[in-house]
């Protein structure tokens, strides 16, 4: 999605305040164009979303036995237990019925009742969704300046031995899976070999888990290893082809240093592509938390759901996907956003 | 020199390609021990050899049941090698369809399957497996399969539809077209040859993500048979004892690391070399 979006040649220059009276006809024309990309963008998000909700329920609640599942072997000797979960399920009520009234609890804040402690969904995920948001957003701001400076590094020994030796690297750990990473990590830092930080994370009577720092190195440190190499390569081929161009000879024929042509020129082109890799890792972060957070035992929403999907957990399942879904859907439109608010040359184009 | 036919020189090629040789032989050499595996280990899959978690049975210890862990991690492969690979190509062929259909047909019926494909895209693939697997009780082999299979055409989908959106512009399909040739005829025998190494390369990152995938599920605790040997449940099994007899874990873990790096280098060396290959 994101990468067509780039290429969109409908984007429009914000014109940051309204039109104003005196502004001449190509501003006021300018300012609509670009509220109605994003008007479509967004509308287009929302679409998604809602195919994502369709998807998520009945995937959940139709794909298969929920109540077999819940109960086991249970199921042929206790019909009662079945009835009620059947009526805390609403089952009785047709598919079609059953959706609206989940989706309309969706938009009110109704998230319902988890199955397992009978609970209210919405309470038992409050605290979870801070912590997996302070997670996502630590890994991210430790990972972002790592890979571009191992994408500077790499572009600045092109062809060289540094150079062929990060890309190596970078390519031997962009295929492994994230639990092994972390895995290992354990094995480093808590048991046998240093003995340094907890292996699990420790959070005592609802204080956040960045009350224990050292508790969140490891799977801070797993999530940055498991999304930096992704992110580094594409930099690195952006660097690669800015430093390739024109405008950048020129710089250096002008006798400007190659250290500031690599910040000022190179870098700075490579925002864009930057942060539409970032976007997409970001969003891979979702899905990725799951993993790590049951590793670490983080008290997230990824472990959240492991634990829900064991117990069959139907509408916690139901509301956790949907974050998990709707964060990469609002992750990639605010990166779509911002690749036209950061590209010139989309913001000038004119519209039609 | 010039008498060199295509094939050798192919080959040769290929060899001077050093990630994709060393890529080739990892992951030869960790298929070849998944599947002669449970021939050569020195005690059965489910022979209990000493106390729980302590040095007996060969070199690696016993497990949490006081199972050997090196048998059991010679015998655990196959069913990971063999749901990886049966993902994997289901994904690919799904993904392959829904492309070029897309690139082929085009107009709206493009727009919509490209949209319906954004909506599977949002979800990572782990969360699609998982939405499935909380309403069913034990998941069976093929579930794993159709799942994970599932998870990887729509990506595959996207790309196949940007490769094949470039080739159906191009003279010889035109030409086709022209001759009277049938529309299915056209995809299979003209679009989908030229996009080999693409569809290769996609596959070897595909198969990558499906040994992920599958050994994470396993190491998640949706296992397809509970008590079986197999790389990411022994993982999970395993997992209370990592901070005192780590081989357990250690084994199967590096073992799938060993493989995802192995399959991910075959997978860069096929792009290398076909990128390569199109200079010339």
């Amino acid at each position: 999605m994101a990468q067509v979006q780039r290429q969109d040649p409908q984007a429009e220059m914000p014109a940051g305040e309204p039109a104003t009276p005196e502004a001449s006809p190509r501003t006021r024309s300018t300012t609509t164009a670009w509220l109605l990309w994003l008007a479509r963008r967004v509308g287009l998000a929302i679409l998604t979303l809602w195919l994502v909700s369709v998807l998520v329920f009945f995937a959940t609640a139709a794909l298969g036995d929920p109540i077999r599942a819940i109960l086991g072997k249970d199921y042929e000797s206790s019909p009662s237990r079945v009835a009620t979960l059947e009526d805390q399920l609403n089952l009785d009520q047709p598919l079609v019925q059953r959706y609206l009234d989940w989706l309309g609890g969706l938009f009110t804040g109704d998230l319902g009742t988890s199955l397992s402690n009978q609970l209210p969904v919405s309470e038992l995920i409050g605290d979870r969704v801070v912590n997996t948001a302070v997670l996502v957003l630590v890994s991210a701001l430790v990972m972002i300046p790592v890979a571009f400076g191992i994408a500077m590094i790499s572009a600045h020994y092109r062809g060289k031995r540094p150079d062929h030796v990060i890309q190596v690297i970078l390519l031997g750990l962009a295929g492994v899976p994230e639990f092994v990473i972390g895995i290992l990590f354990v094995a480093l830092f808590s048991t046998t070999v240093f003995h340094v930080l907890p292996a699990v994370t420790i959070s005592a009577g609802g204080e956040g888990p960045w009350h224990n720092p050292g508790s969140m190195v490891l799977p801070v440190l797993t999530l940055v290893f498991a999304v930096t190499p992704y992110v580094a390569r594409i930099v690195r081929a952006t660097l690669l082809e800015v430093l390739d161009s024109d405008y950048v000879e020129l710089a250096r024929l002008k006798g400007i240093p190659e250290g500031v042509v690599m910040r000022k020129h190179a870098l700075l082109n490579a925002i864009v592509p930057g942060i539409q890799v970032v976007a997409l890792q970001l969003a891979w972060l979702a899905g990725g938390i799951v993993i790590v957070e049951y590793l670490f035992s983080y008290p997230g929403i990824g472990s959240s759901l492991v634990d829900s999907v064991r117990n069959n957990d139907i509408p916690m399942v139901q509301a956790l996907s949907m974050i998990i879904a709707g964060i990469y859907v609002g992750v990639n439109l605010i990166a779509d956003v911002l690749s036209i608010l950061f590209t010139p040359r989309a913001r000038t184009a004119i519209a039609s | 020199m010039s008498t060199t036919t295509a094939t050798t020189s192919g080959l040769r090629r290929m060899l001077h390609q050093r990630r994709l040789v060393a890529g080739m032989i990892i992951t030869a050499f960790v298929v070849v021990l998944a599947i002669i595996g449970p021939w050569i280990a020195p005690y059965g899959e489910h022979e209990i050899v000493g106390k729980p978690f302590t040095h007996s049975g060969s070199f690696l210890g016993t497990d949490y049941l006081g199972q050997d862990v090196l048998s059991r991690v010679l015998a655990g492969g196959r069913s990971i090698l063999v749901i990886s690979v049966l993902a994997t190509a289901l994904g690919m062929v799904g993904g392959i369809l829904i492309g070029l259909i897309a690139a082929y047909v085009g107009g709206w019926f493009d727009e919509v399957l490209m949209r319906l494909n954004d909506v599977a895209l949002a979800f990572p693939q782990i969360l699609l497996a998982l939405l499935v697997l909380s309403a069913v009780e034990q998941p069976e082999w093929w579930m794993i399969v159709l799942l994970v299979g599932a998870s990887h055409a729509p990506r595959v989908a996207r790309l196949v539809r940007g490769v094949a959106l470039g080739l159906v512009s191009r003279d010889f399909v035109a030409s086709a077209e022209a001759l009277g040739e049938s529309r299915i005829r056209i995809v299979l025998a003209e679009v989908l040859p030229n996009m080999n190494a693409p569809l290769l390369a996609e596959a070897g990152l595909r198969l990558t993500y499906s040994i992920g995938l599958v050994a994470a599920l396993g190491f998640l605790g949706f296992s397809t048979d509970p008590g079986g040997a197999d790389w990411g449940q022994m993982i999970n099994e395993n997992r209370l004892a990592l901070l005192v007899v780590p081989w357990g874990v250690l084994a199967p873990v590096i073992v799938i690391g060993i493989f995802t790096i192995g399959t991910n280098l075959m997978a860069d060396g096929i792009t290398q070399l076909a990128e390569k290959g199109g200079e010339s």
